[in-house]
C-alpha cells in the first residue's frame, strides 16, 4: 500500500518541487550583445541585439544556464540581504525600517501576504462558527434556503466575485459612490488608497472563504451528541456556556483542519489582487511569481522559481504549528 | 459506387479553392497557421489571409489577447505550432532574441512585389518582418469643452496642465484629463513616452545599462505627477479601455490614448455631445523638447524558423495578400495602414503627426521589456504620493540591474 503513494508523492510532488529548486539556483547565459541597426517604417535607429548563434552555442554546451548558488535569492528582488541590512542601519524606528521594506518588492509581497492571512483566517473560522451556531438554531422549513444562500459566496469563482466587486466599488459605482457620500469626500477612492484596497481584499477574502468553514462546522454540529448538551443544560448552563465549554470542544478538531486549510489557502492569495487590479497597492508572493511568469514580454523563469521556493517555505513554517499540534493530539489520543 | 464520393469531394475542392486560385494564391497541400494579437484591423487581415488559402490547404488561426504568452513556446516547438507571427515592435524582441523568425529577403524578392520599401523591418540588413500598420499614443481633446473655457487646443503638456487646471476651475469638470496609467504595463509605456519627449536615451549606448536614473527621469515623473492629478483617483487602474469608457461617456476633455482607439472614441458608443466634439491631434511636446513626447509602434508578421519553406513560402504569400492594398476598399478607417493608396481620415492625424515630426519608433532593444516592465511595477508608488521621484527611480534602476542580471544582460 506504501510504495505506490510514495511513487505518487514522489513523482507529483517532491520532483516538480526538486526542478523548481535546481532551476532556482541558475541564471540565465550571458548574452552576446552586438550592435547593429534596424529599420523600418519610421527610419533607421543604431541598436543593440543578442547575437543568437553566439548565444545558443552557451545554451548548447550548458543546457541550464549559469549556476548562480543562491545570488536570486538573495538579490534585490527577493530576500535582497544587503538592501535589508542598509535600511535596518540608517532606519530611525521599527515604521521607519517597514517602509523601507514596504520598498522592496519581496517584502511588500510577503507583508501584505502575511497580513491577509493573519486576519483572514481568523475571521472565517469565528463568522464561519456564527453562522453554523445560528442556522442550526433555525426551524427546520427555512434551513435549506439559508444553507443555500450562506454558500453562495464560495460559489462564486474568485476571479468573477472580485471583478464583481471591482465594478462596484468604482468611484462611480454603487458602493464606491455611496462610501464617497458617506465620508463626504468626493475624491475618495477605495482603489487609489493603500489601507483601503487591503481592507477590501482582507474583507472579500472573509466573505468568499466563511461559508467554506461554515459548511464543516455546520456539518460537525449534526453530530453533536444530544445527552451531553442536555446534560449541560440539566447542569444549568446557559446558552453561551454550552457553546464555550461543550459545542467547541467538540468541533475543535475542525477547527484545527479549517484552519490549516485556511492558512494555506490564504497564503497563497492570488485572484482577488487581478480581479481588483490591486496589484499598485498590494501583491502577494503568487501574485510576483505570475508577474515574473506573464507582465512582460521576457518571461523570469529564476526568479519565478525562487519565489516559488520562498513560498513553498513559508507555507511550511506557517501551518507547523497547527501540525504539530495535530500530531500530537493524535498521539494522545492513541495512548488512551 | 466508391468512385462517386470521391469524385464528388474532388469536385466541391476544386469549386471551393476556385475564388482562391483567382484571388492569386496558387498554393496546394500545405499549411498556414496564424498566432495574432484580437482586434478589429487584424481581423481583416488574417481573414483576407485565410480567403487566399483555400480548402486545398490546412488552415489554422488563433486571434487572441494572450499570443504574446503563446508565441515564443509555440515557435520553438519543431515544427513550430504556427508559421505565422503576427507581432509588433515590442513584442517581435523575444522572437528574435531566441532565433525563432526566419529572414525573408528571399521570399520578398519573389513575391513581394506589392510591398514598399519602408515596410520591410530590417534587423541588422536582415528583413525580418513585413509591418501593414502604425500605432501611436496621442492627444485627444474635446472642442467644445475647450472653447467653453475659452483655451486653444493645447501642443505642449505644460499646456495641457494649464487647459485641464482651467477646466476644473471653470467647473466644467472634476477630473478633465484621462491617460491609459494602469500599473503594469501602460504606466510604463506612459513614462516610456514622456522620456522620449526629453530626447534622451534608454540605456547607455551599446550596452544594457539603464540611464534613467537621471534628472530628465526626474522632470518625466513630475510631469506625470502632475497629469494624473486632474485624473480620477482610480487612475492606477485605467486601462485603454477605460480611458475609451470614460471618453465616451463625456466625462473627459483631453486624453491621452492610442490612435487605433480613435474610431471607438469618436464613433462607437460616445454620446453625441462626444461624437459631435472628438478631435485628435499629436502628441504634445515636454519641457521645450522638439518631439511629441511619444512612441510610434507598427504591427507586422513575421514567419517561424522552424517550419518547411514550402510553409513558408504559402504563408508569405497569404499574408501579402492579407495586406492587399485591396483591403482598404472596406477596412481603411480600422487602422492606420502603411499601405499603398491609404488617406488617412480624421481619427488617423494624430498618429501621422507624430511620425511626421518625427517621433522615435518604440526602440527594438533585447532588454527593453525588462525595463518597461520593472517601471510599469515601481511608479505607482511614486504617482501615489509615497515616495519621492528620485526614490522611484532608485528602485527601477535596482530592480532592473538584477533582472537583467538574472537574464545575462548585465554581469
Amino acid at each position: 500500500m506504501i510504495l505506490p503513494s510514495l511513487a505518487a508523492m514522489i513523482l507529483f510532488i517532491a520532483l516538480p518541487i526538486v526542478s523548481v529548486f535546481v532551476q532556482s539556483l541558475f541564471v540565465e547565459h550571458e548574452q552576446v550583445l552586438v550592435v547593429g541597426e534596424n529599420c523600418g517604417p519610421f527610419g533607421c535607429t543604431p541598436t543593440t541585439s543578442v547575437d543568437f548563434e553566439a548565444t545558443e552555442k552557451l545554451r548548447e554546451e550548458k543546457p541550464l544556464g549559469r549556476y548562480a548558488g543562491f545570488s536570486t535569492y538573495l538579490g534585490r528582488n527577493h530576500l535582497a540581504t544587503s538592501d535589508v541590512a542598509a535600511a535596518w542601519g540608517s532606519s530611525e524606528g521599527i515604521g521607519d525600517f517597514i517602509s523601507s521594506l514596504m520598498n522592496l518588492r519581496f517584502y511588500k509581497a510577503l507583508i501584505f501576504t502575511l497580513t491577509f492571512t493573519a486576519m483572514v483566517t481568523p475571521f472565517v473560522v469565528l463568522l464561519g462558527l456564527g453562522t453554523a451556531v445560528l442556522v442550526n438554531a433555525l426551524p427546520q422549513i427555512v434551513k435549506g434556503p439559508t444553507i443555500f444562500v450562506t454558500l453562495l459566496p464560495m460559489i462564486v469563482t474568485p476571479l468573477i466575485g472580485s471583478l464583481v466587486l471591482f465594478w462596484m466599488i468604482d468611484a462611480r459605482g454603487i458602493l464606491g459612490a455611496t462610501l464617497a457620500e458617506l465620508a463626504g469626500d468626493p475624491d475618495l477612492s477605495l482603489k487609489a488608497s493603500l489601507p483601503l484596497t487591503w481592507v477590501m481584499l482582507i474583507f472579500y477574502g472573509i466573505w468568499h472563504s466563511f461559508p467554506f468553514a461554515f459548511v464543516i462546522l455546520y456539518a460537525g454540529l449534526q453530530t453533536m451528541p444530544q445527552d451531553t448538551l442536555e446534560a449541560s443544560m440539566i447542569d444549568g448552563a446557559n446558552r453561551w456556556q454550552r457553546l464555550r465549554y461543550v459545542v467547541v470542544p467538540h468541533l475543535m478538531p475542525l477547527v484545527v483542519f479549517i484552519s490549516l486549510v485556511q492558512l494555506m489557502d490564504n497564503f497563497r492569495v492570488f485572484e482577488p489582487i487581478v480581479g481588483f487590479q490591486a496589484q499598485a497597492n498590494a501583491t502577494s508572493l503568487s501574485y510576483i511569481i505570475y508577474d515574473d511568469l506573464r507582465g512582460g514580454e521576457i518571461q523570469l523563469f529564476g526568479s519565478a522559481a525562487a519565489t516559488s521556493m520562498l513560498t513553498i517555505l513559508g507555507v511550511a513554517v506557517l501551518v507547523t504549528p497547527v501540525v504539530v499540534r495535530t500530531w500530537r493530539d493524535f498521539k494522545q489520543r492513541r495512548r488512551i | 459506387m466508391t468512385m462517386l464520393p470521391k469524385l464528388t469531394i474532388a469536385a466541391l475542392a476544386a469549386a471551393v479553392a476556385l475564388p482562391a486560385w483567382a484571388e492569386g494564391c496558387s498554393f496546394e497541400n500545405t499549411s498556414v497557421r496564424i498566432l495574432s494579437n484580437d482586434f478589429p484591423a487584424l481581423h481583416a487581415v488574417n481573414g483576407r489571409a485565410q480567403d487566399c488559402v483555400g480548402d486545398g490547404n490546412e488552415f489554422v488561426l488563433n486571434q487572441t489577447s494572450e499570443h504574446k504568452n503563446i508565441q515564443v513556446p509555440a515557435l520553438q516547438a519543431n515544427p513550430a505550432e504556427y508559421t505565422v507571427a503576427v507581432v509588433a515592435n515590442g513584442s517581435i524582441v523575444p522572437l528574435i532574441n531566441e532565433g525563432l523568425i526566419r529572414p525573408l529577403d528571399d521570399l520578398v524578392e519573389k513575391h513581394g512585389a506589392s510591398l514598399k520599401p519602408t515596410q520591410l523591418i530590417k534587423v541588422n540588413g536582415k528583413t525580418m518582418a513585413i509591418a501593414f500598420m502604425a500605432n501611436s499614443q496621442h492627444l485627444f481633446y474635446r472642442k467644445d469643452i475647450l472653447e467653453a473655457a475659452g483655451l486653444e487646443p493645447p501642443s505642449t503638456y505644460e499646456e495641457v496642465l494649464a487647459a485641464a487646471q482651467a477646466i476644473k476651475e471653470e467647473g466644467l469638470m472634476d477630473h478633465p484629463l484621462t491617460l491609459n496609467t494602469a500599473v503594469g504595463w501602460h504606466l510604463g509605456e506612459e513614462f516610456v513616452n514622456m522620456y522620449n519627449g526629453f530626447g534622451e536615451e534608454f540605456f547607455k549606448p551599446g550596452t544594457a545599462e539603464p540611464s534613467i536614473n537621471n534628472e530628465t527621469g526626474v522632470a518625466t515623473l513630475e510631469m506625470l505627477k502632475s497629469l494624473v492629478q486632474f485624473s480620477n483617483p482610480d487612475f492606477l487602474t485605467f486601462d485603454g479601455n477605460t480611458t475609451n469608457a470614460l471618453w465616451s461617456s463625456g466625462e473627459a476633455a483631453l486624453a491621452i490614448q492610442w490612435g487605433s482607439r480613435a474610431a471607438q472614441m469618436m464613433e462607437g458608443q460616445s454620446i453625441d455631445v462626444v461624437k459631435e466634439n472628438t478631435v485628435v491631434a499629436g502628441m504634445p511636446t515636454v519641457g521645450g523638447g522638439a518631439t511629441p513626447a511619444s512612441t510610434l509602434w507598427w504591427d507586422g508578421f513575421t514567419l517561424a524558423k522552424n517550419i518547411s519553406d514550402e510553409e513558408a513560402e504559402a504563408s508569405f504569400i497569404a499574408m501579402v495578400h492579407g495586406i492587399q492594398p485591396k483591403l482598404l476598399e472596406v477596412h481603411a478607417d480600422k487602422a492606420i495602414w502603411l499601405l499603398d493608396g491609404y488617406t488617412p481620415g480624421p481619427g488617423a492625424i494624430g498618429v501621422i503627426e507624430n511620425a511626421n515630426r518625427g517621433t522615435p519608433a518604440y526602440p527594438m532593444l533585447p532588454f527593453m521589456g525588462l525595463l518597461h516592465g520593472v517601471l510599469g511595477n515601481e511608479l505607482g508608488d511614486f504617482l501615489q504620493g509615497r515616495e519621492s521621484a528620485e526614490q522611484a527611480l532608485a528602485d527601477v534602476e535596482a530592480s532592473y540591474i538584477q533582472q537583467a542580471k538574472e537574464q545575462g544582460f548585465l554581469n
